[in-house]
């Protein structure tokens, strides 16, 4: 498909553009930007569900030389999940920066970042995914830093330092691959046969990126950058973040799995990474029960619903085929709903937070009252991520339930329930604070409708895609391992 | 069959949902046009549900299908059942919004709390009518969301932790239901309320495991309905306002629970299948504990509301017993009661609302005299209290007549015995409050006395106790009328129960 790379292209040449442009009108021109590049996803989006899944290869250049662009439900899915997030963070943004100094360097970063996320959605070769990764990092921690203060440039250091490391430890399995096959093209990847050296070659370089990847994804017990960096940065930032951004690395995670044919992939290691992430689920949800600043507890939220998703690992080694394709089904609503809601969640903290003046839990009191609208986009947000009906958090839980059913492997089942519970006891401590009618406060900051609409939004989305899971999980699955050709 | 016909259940379930949506947008100060949002709702909901149920008897399908996920569908369906539940909640929603407008007057954040009285209400409605196994499960979890606000309203640390408990209870019981849901499920694809069929042609190495599920579903269900070890949340959950009292009580919570086991008993599994798996049995014995066990601990609250409370965990269990009782006579008495007792109950806690409201009397002994200061009240009092304790031939005692006929049909005559006690116990917890208001002189004045001018209270309270209470009475005298529940549990059992 010949649109693939201006999908990489527009947002780089955006990001050029809002870099050189002068200060005031960096906002408007990074917004008008988003439009079109939402067109654009959603009309990929459209081609790939009508069937054409025809990769690009820029320049003429035939892999191993040249840069393949590969496209297919899922990469479409991540397009359009990335241009709705970031569209409607920068809504947020353009008004929440308003006259701040942050301003200014937001909107060239937002636009590298997102140049990034297409370039890994889209890339065809690990090489690739190397370099897209590695800008998505610089670009994020750019922008955890723009807080400003000195707790978030110290996060943003520490972000700095693991997202470095997680590059490193990938390059390294990179570099395996390429001495063991000679090419670094995913199509090449998955009919490549192993044997006796190639084998342990093989595995060592999985290893490697795989907790490369881990550490970037911030699963447990490799989480400990993300929760300061995620709370401390600029509520618009924090949303796509937790969103998008640790997505990509979770998800050249999964394209390297399911690219390696089932033999070379380790069995006790995908059990591993289903063990890591109930742990994440127990772990990230206690922390999170445990916080007292608001934006710190929706990041330890991030850290244990990453978890749901690595949960697919174990599932998808089953032979039972219907349970692997419930598996991904699951697993990919997950990733839809979190990435929307938590978005929504983000805002909607940010806003409360902008109302009461304070980034404690503890001076919610009273809100309820006054600023419902800020509260009720946290409570919708909050449904999807307890895994309650109807919306897109539920579908991915019964989804992953069904899946841990039919597969036999039932020890899923008390992540999957228990996870929710927990996820009730933290986001109830919130509404618990919020109902407080204590000291007479009648005196709330009032966010601007444009911040309000923008979490509201979101979160909605995240309720709605539980309605309306149908065509796009199917859509999802064209040319994915699991069934549906087109 | 045609659009209309299709569109009619979603729009039932709309109506109020809608209603939530326009409360939560309006400004708080704009009370008239929030008052109008209320009643054109709840009036609107109540002709559509009489239309359908007229539809229902003739034997017209109402069904709305949209698949959510491949192999799970959203259905919404008009049974007799389904329409004897929403009948129940339109009316008594009707009656407590009037109530709540009465009772709420002058009290802070106003738009909230009728936002999610609808929202409450159209999740019992969506449950009423839901077709299938998934689309309940999705309603009764809208149904715990819904509600927390509304036992939270009041903000004071009470109300907070009691709101604590009440969460902790229904979702630890949402995630049990969800696991037996799940289960049933896997063993069998797409389960429809349509008596068992799903269930009972599976191969015998399955039914241990539709045991265990079976005990999940009823767990998970139980917890709403108030069954004996995990009602722990209804007494605490009294702190919220009176007409949330009345609406967890009568009609949406505990009720959502007790539906939910009729439907698993009759719909899920098919009454002759859970005979055959040997389920019905310990269902009647849980029922039975709890029968006995609410009214005794009842006996001892000194609190009005929180004595109603445990007559709650008490009476609901008569619909489950009824339920669990094998045989069409035992389910007509079960599911009357459905009706019998929301229609009974929720005229006392109006009552108890009203004391609280017009003289500030919380404790049953601060009642002495009350019948001669609101007679009105106590006369609506009265009669439902009559009515739990089942005198003829008011509502209550159709219900028991029919349960102890059942059971002997069903060749459990000891139920009789736990029937026969419980009424006792209820006279005695009832009586003492009955003889306080009419026979005893007031002792003090009024803890905090309001509408002195009046002859009782305010109208907006008054008119729905009273009406309540005379559809309760009539509901027991007319019994025999077309109409009536007695009629329509008839209905549903001939209909769905004997093929």
């Amino acid at each position: 498909m010949s649109a693939l790379p201006w999908l990489v292209a527009l947002p780089l040449l955006a990001g050029i553009a809002t870099f050189v442009l002068p200060e005031r009108s960096r906002a408007p021109v990074g917004l008008a930007f988003s439009l079109p590049v939402l067109a654009l996803s959603l009309w990929v989006l459209a081609r790939v569900a009508g069937g054409d899944t025809s990769p690009h290869v820029l320049g003429g250049w035939a892999a191993p030389l040249g840069i393949l662009l590969i496209v297919d439900g899922a990469a479409a899915g991540m397009l359009v999940l990335t241009a709705l997030v970031s569209t409607a963070c920068a809504c947020h943004a353009a008004r929440y920066l308003r006259g701040k100094t942050a301003n200014a360097h937001f909107w060239p970063l937002l636009w590298f970042m997102w140049a990034a996320l297409n370039g890994i959605w889209l890339s065809g070769d690990l090489f690739n995914l190397y370099v897209g990764i590695e800008l998505l990092g610089l670009a994020a921690v750019g922008l955890v830093a723009l807080a400003g203060q000195a707790e978030a440039l110290a996060a943003a250091m520490r972000y700095l330092l693991a997202a470095l490391l997680g590059s490193l430890a990938y390059l390294i399995g990179v570099a395996l691959i390429y001495a063991s096959l000679g090419s670094l093209a995913l199509p090449d990847l998955a009919i490549a046969s192993f044997d006796g050296n190639g084998r342990v070659t093989i595995a060592v370089a999985l290893t490697l990126m795989t907790i490369g990847l881990m550490l970037k994804t911030a699963l447990f017990p490799l989480h400990a950058w993300l929760p300061p960096a995620h709370g401390g940065a600029l509520s618009p930032v924090s949303a796509l973040l937790s969103a998008l951004v640790i997505k990509a690395s979770f998800f050249i995670l999964l394209r390297l799995w399911l690219a390696l044919s089932p033999d070379a992939v380790p069995l006790a290691l995908a059990w591993l990474l289903g063990v890591l992430g109930a742990g994440a689920v127990f772990w990230g949800g206690w922390m999170a029960w445990r916080q007292t600043r608001l934006k710190q507890l929706v990041a330890y939220s991030t850290v244990a619903q990453i978890g749901y998703l690595f949960l697919f690992f174990p599932l998808a080694t089953t032979t039972v085929d219907a349970a692997a394709r419930l598996a991904w089904d699951g697993m990919m609503l997950m990733l839809l709903s979190h990435a929307l809601a938590k978005a929504g969640m983000f805002l909607a903290a940010g806003n409360l937070i902008l109302a009461v003046g304070s980034a404690q839990i503890a001076h919610l009191a009273g809100v309820s009252r006054f600023r419902p609208l800020s509260l009720l986009s946290f409570g919708v947000a909050g449904v999807s991520l307890m895994g309650l009906p109807p919306s897109g958090g539920f579908a991915a839980k019964w989804l992953l339930l069904q899946s841990a059913l039919a597969s036999g492997q039932w020890i899923w089942i008390v992540v999957l329930v228990l996870g929710g519970l927990l996820a009730a006891a933290y986001i109830f401590k919130v509404f618990r604070h919020a109902f407080v009618e204590g000291p007479k406060r009648d005196h709330f900051e009032s966010p601007p409708l444009a911040l309000e609409l923008s979490a509201l939004t979101l979160a909605l989305a995240s309720l709605v895609l539980g309605l309306a899971a149908h065509h796009p999980l199917e859509w999802l699955r064209i040319a994915s391992p699991f069934g549906g050709a087109g | 069959m045609s659009t209309f016909n299709t569109l009619l259940p979603p729009l039932v379930v709309c109506t109020s949902l809608l209603a939530a949506l326009g409360i939560f947008l309006l400004k708080e100060h704009r009370h008239g046009l929030r008052t109008v949002f209320n009643l054109s709702a709840a009036v609107l909901k109540l002709a559509l549900v009489t239309w359908m149920a007229i539809g229902v008897l003739g034997e017209v399908k109402y069904e709305f299908r949209y698949t959510l996920l491949t192999g799970v569908d959203f259905v919404l369906r008009a049974d007799a059942l389904g329409i004897m539940f929403t009948g129940l909640s339109s009316v008594l929603w009707l009656f407590t919004t009037i109530y709540a407008i009465g009772y709420l007057e002058n009290a802070p954040n106003r738009s909230r709390f009728f936002g999610f009285f609808s929202l409450c209400v159209a999740s019992t409605v969506g449950i009423a009518l839901s077709g299938n196994l998934l689309t309940f499960f999705l309603f009764y979890e809208l149904l715990t969301l819904s509600t927390y606000p509304l036992v939270v309203h009041r903000g004071t640390e009470k109300a907070l932790r009691a709101g604590r408990t009440y969460l902790a209870y229904t979702l630890g019981g949402g995630a049990v239901l969800l696991l037996g849901v799940a289960i049933l499920y896997a063993i069998a694809g797409e389960i429809e309320f349509a008596a068992g069929t799903a269930l009972r042609h599976l191969d015998a190495s399955w039914h241990p495991l539709l045991m265990v599920a079976f005990a999940l579903l009823v767990f998970g269900l139980g917890v709403k309905a108030a069954l004996l070890p995990l009602h722990g949340w209804l007494p605490t959950a009294m702190v919220a306002p009176a007409p949330v009292s009345a609406l967890l009580h009568a009609v949406a919570v505990v009720k959502a629970g007790a539906f939910g086991i009729v439907r698993v008993v009759y719909d899920v599994f098919g009454i002759d299948f859970a005979y055959q798996l040997g389920l019905l049995q310990p269902l009647a014995w849980l029922a039975c504990a709890t029968i006995l066990y609410g009214s005794v601990r009842a006996l001892a609250q000194t609190d009005l509301k929180r004595r109603l409370a445990f007559s709650t965990v008490s009476q609901v269990s008569y619909v489950v017993l009824g339920t669990a009782l094998f045989g069409p006579v035992g389910t007509v008495g079960g599911l009357v009661h459905l009706l019998h007792q929301g229609l009974m109950k929720i005229t006392l806690f109006f009552c108890a609302g009203n004391y609280a409201e017009t003289l500030g009397v919380h404790r049953i002994d601060e009642l002495d005299g009350a019948g001669r200061r609101m007679p009105a009240t106590s006369l609506a009092f009265t009669l439902g209290a009559f009515g739990m304790i089942g005198v003829p031939p008011l509502a209550g005692f159709v219900t028991k007549w029919y349960l102890g006929i059942g059971a002997l049909d069903a060749g459990m005559g000891w139920v009789i015995i736990v029937l026969v006690a419980s009424s006792l116990l209820n006279a005695a917890y009832f009586l003492p409050i009955l003889y306080r208001i009419w026979f005893s002189e007031q002792r003090a004045p009024w803890p905090d006395e309001h509408f002195r001018d009046r002859r009782d209270t305010h109208p907006w309270l008054l008119l729905p106790a009273l009406t309540t209470a005379g559809l309760s009475v009539a509901a027991g005298l007319l019994a025999g009328m077309p109409s009536s529940p007695l009629y329509w549990a008839e209905v549903v059992v001939l209909r769905e129960y004997i093929p």
